[in-house]
């Protein structure tokens, strides 16, 4: 088997480097990838278009603002999905996790670290999610950062002291609202007469000029997107650690 | 001599076919559940590096614009508002487009193709990782449900235990 295993895996890394001599060299300008006039707009006019100076949050929220809500989507469903695969309910043990709390007194400078680290997480995850369209950043990076700010209370502490934080209905909501936040700014600039997620319609209800519009709805759905990515990140560590049963981490 | 400039103008494929084939050897090869999720994320980032590697200019940076280049942007923007009103989209120097929008944000602005990496294989890779992170959750998922029912996660232990009808 290893064998096997070991001759397919030569014959395709041969394929492939095979190919190699017909790729274009490494930092070519003028390969078909970066010449190509798609690539070209995008970071040429992207500033003109949206006043957004990150062409990759631009690309990411407006360009290509499909396949962004899809890729919430994605997250969502597999948050749903480890949920119903790992998720147990059991009927005895309802009152037993919060006394767990006090059982396991956590070490002092682990606790007054986490204490004091926590929130400057939580507020740089905020200024990345705010700040994505001037530095690197936006939705998924902040909101993983924020969803770690909760998976190191659940390691600090126990997961019963994040879920008074997150506990899971919350999780949930939370999850479909990014959801709905995001596809509320496609629908808002539908019923406004214009494609679904074209944000510069949505000037006729923001105070604001269309490419402001664009700028401004480009915050918003990140928002969304932190929101869902927060939720399921926490989720999924939640029921991962806990054996699906939501009553004692790691 | 010749053959290892050959190399080192495309080391970036290189490096990627090696950890491509890394990943899916532990793919194919290792029977523990866990080790194969390890190969998958492995193959995962070969493919970020391709992508990232692919979008790399000489001499350019990341795609974001200098803050001056910004800065002198919403100069003129903050100017144009107090000028004229932006409801009246045809200016001295805004062009219109089908819809009645100003085309042009800042058309002093000069933004050279050549100076920012490209953004469309960095907005791609994103897509990438946000799907890798969630079929690795999904796997680690499954992974501890067949930990929970057969009590193993070799694949070849959970193989005989099937046939011989656990």
């Amino acid at each position: 088997m290893k064998s096997l295993a070991l001759i397919s895996v030569v014959i395709t890394g041969w394929l492939l480097l095979s190919a190699v001599g017909d790729f274009p060299d490494w930092g070519d300008p003028n390969s078909p990838a970066n010449s190509y006039r798609l690539s070209q707009h995008f970071v040429t006019e992207t500033f003109h278009e949206t006043a957004v100076p990150n062409m990759v949050t631009a690309v990411l929220a407006d360009y290509r603002g499909y396949d962004t809500m899809f890729e919430t989507v994605v997250i969502f469903t597999a948050g749903i999905a480890i949920i119903s695969i790992l998720r147990r309910f059991t009927s005895d043990g309802a009152d037993a996790g919060t006394e767990k709390v006090y059982e396991k007194r956590p070490d002092l400078i682990v606790d007054t670290t986490c204490r004091l680290m926590i929130p400057i997480i939580q507020l740089f995850a905020l200024y990345v999610i705010a700040h994505g369209h001037h530095s690197p950043g936006g939705g998924f990076q902040g909101g993983v950062i924020f969803g770690a700010s909760f998976i190191l209370i659940a390691l600090s502490r126990d997961l019963q002291a994040a879920h008074k934080w997150v506990p899971e209905q919350r999780v949930l909501n939370l999850a479909g609202i990014g959801i709905l936040i995001y596809a509320g700014f496609g629908l808002a600039s539908m019923f406004l007469g214009q494609n679904f997620l074209d944000y510069a319609i949505l000037h006729k209800i923001m105070p604001a000029s269309p490419i402001e519009a664009r700028y401004h709805s480009m915050l918003g759905v990140e928002i969304g997107v932190a929101f869902t990515v927060t939720a399921i990140m926490y989720s999924i560590y939640s029921n991962l650690a806990s054996k699906g049963t939501m009553k004692e981490g790691l | 001599m010749e053959f290892f400039e050959a190399i080192s103008a495309k080391f970036n494929y290189w490096i990627y076919v090696i950890i491509m084939m890394i990943g899916l050897y532990a793919m194919i090869a290792k029977t523990n559940m866990v080790k194969k999720l390890i190969g998958m994320s492995v193959f995962q980032t070969a493919i970020i590096l391709f992508y990232v590697s692919i979008g790399v200019k000489d001499g350019a940076t990341i795609p974001i614009l200098y803050h001056d280049q910004v800065h002198a942007g919403h100069h003129h923007d903050d100017h144009a508002h107090n000028g004229e009103h932006y409801d009246t989209p045809h200016g001295t120097d805004h062009e219109a487009d089908e819809y009645g929008y100003p085309s042009r944000h800042a058309p002093d602005v000069v933004i050279d193709g050549d100076d920012f990496a490209n953004p469309l294989v960095h907005v791609l890779m994103l897509t990438a990782i946000v799907v890798g992170v969630s079929t690795l959750g999904v796997g680690l998922a499954i992974t501890q449900k067949l930990h929970r029912e057969f009590g193993t996660i070799e694949e070849n232990e959970i193989h005989d235990m099937i046939k011989s009808g656990k």
